[in-house]
C-alpha cells in the first residue's frame, strides 16, 4: 500500500511536470489499440452493417479504426463479417497465415459465431472459432452498428489489459 | 406464345425428322418434351431457324420415377419463349452438352451437375462450380443425406 502511494505521488509530481512514466509494453498496448486496422473481410450481409460502421452516421474513425486494409500483410484484425462456406474456409486459413503477429479475430454475426440460421446447410461451416482464434464475439444477425462498435471498444479493453483475459492459441 | 405459332413449328420439325416432338398441355402453350438422342438436332434447328437466339433458363427436376431436364430457349427478336423438358433416366443420368450450341449452357450445365449430378457429355469442362471440388454427393436430390451436426 506505501508503496503504491508513493508512486501515485511521485506521478503526480512528474505529470504536473509533463513527465508520464510507464513501460513499454503499456504503451505499445495503448498504442495498438487505439489505431486497429481492420481487414475487409466482408463475406455476406454483415458486411453491409460493417460498411454501414465506417460510413458518416456511426463513424469508425472516432476510434482510430477506419483504416481497413485489403491486404492481409497489413492489417492487424480480421473482422469475420458473414456466412463462412466450405469452399471458403481453406482461403480464410490462408489470409489468417498472412497476417502478421499481433492480430486478433471479431466474429461478427451469428453466423460468423456459430454457423447462424444457415448451420444446417450442406456447405456452411459452423462458426468461425472451429478454425480461428476468435477475439470478440459480436451477436446479432445482423448486429447494429452500435454493437460492432462495441465489439471493438471491447478488443480495445483487452488489447489493453493481456493479462486480464490470456487466450490459448493453438493449445 | 399463341398455340398456332407452336403447332406450326412442332409439325414442320415433326414432317422433318420423324415424329420425335410431343407438345405438352400447359397455361402458356409453349411447352414441349423430347428424348434425350434429339436434343441436339432440335436445339440447333430453333436456334438456326426459328429464331431462338438466347439460352434463358437450363435446369433440372427430380421427380420420384426419373429426372426431367429443362431448356428454356427465348427469341430475342419474337419475344418468343419455349420450354424444352427431356426426361432422363434415375440412374446414370446422362444428356448431350448445349455448349455447342448455346455458349450460357456451359456454366448452367456445370452448376446442374455440381447440384443434381446428371451428367453432360461432351462439356468442355464439368466441374463443381458453386461447392468445393471435394464435396461428396449431388446436394439438391432428393434423396440427398444432410451429415447430422456434430
Amino acid at each position: 500500500m506505501e508503496i503504491n502511494k508513493e508512486n501515485e505521488r511521485v506521478q503526480e509530481e512528474l505529470a504536473s511536470q509533463g513527465v508520464m512514466l510507464t513501460s513499454v509494453d503499456k504503451i505499445f498496448n495503448y498504442a495498438r489499440g487505439r489505431s486497429i486496422w481492420p481487414m475487409t473481410f466482408g463475406l455476406a450481409c454483415c458486411a453491409i452493417e460493417m460498411m454501414a460502421t465506417a460510413g458518416g452516421r456511426f463513424d469508425l474513425a472516432r476510434f482510430g479504426y477506419e483504416a481497413f486494409r485489403a491486404s492481409p500483410r497489413q492489417a492487424d484484425l480480421m473482422i469475420v463479417a458473414g456466412t463462412i462456406t466450405k469452399k471458403m474456409q481453406p482461403l480464410i486459413e490462408r489470409l489468417w497465415d498472412q497476417m502478421p503477429e499481433p492480430k486478433w479475430v471479431l466474429a461478427m454475426g451469428s453466423c460468423a459465431i456459430s454457423g447462424g440460421p444457415f448451420v444446417d446447410s450442406y456447405a456452411v461451416v459452423e462458426g468461425a472459432d472451429t478454425f480461428l482464434p476468435v477475439d470478440v464475439y459480436v451477436p446479432g444477425c445482423p448486429p447494429r452498428p452500435e454493437a460492432l462498435i462495441y465489439g471493438m471498444l471491447q478488443l480495445r479493453d483487452k488489447i489493453e489489459n493481456p493479462s486480464i483475459v490470456k487466450v490459448k492459441r493453438n493449445g | 406464345m399463341d398455340k398456332s405459332f407452336l403447332v406450326n413449328l412442332v409439325d414442320e420439325l415433326n414432317k422433318k425428322h420423324g415424329n420425335f416432338i410431343e407438345i405438352l398441355e400447359d397455361n402458356l402453350n409453349a411447352a414441349v418434351s423430347i428424348e434425350a438422342k434429339d436434343l441436339i438436332k432440335f436445339m440447333e434447328e430453333l436456334k438456326e431457324n426459328y429464331g431462338f437466339d438466347l439460352l434463358l433458363n437450363l435446369t433440372a427436376v427430380d421427380y420420384p420415377e426419373n429426372f426431367v431436364a429443362v431448356y428454356n430457349p427465348v427469341s430475342t427478336v419474337d419475344n418468343r419463349e419455349i420450354l424444352v423438358k427431356v426426361k432422363l433416366p434415375k440412374e446414370n443420368p446422362e444428356v448431350a452438352s448445349l455448349t455447342g450450341v448455346y455458349k450460357a449452357a456451359n456454366v448452367q450445365e456445370r452448376e446442374v451437375y455440381d447440384l443434381m449430378g446428371i451428367k453432360y457429355t461432351n462439356h468442355p469442362n464439368l466441374t463443381r462450380i458453386l461447392l468445393a471440388e471435394d464435396f461428396e454427393g449431388h446436394p439438391l436430390r432428393k434423396d440427398y443425406q444432410m451429415k447430422k451436426r456434430v
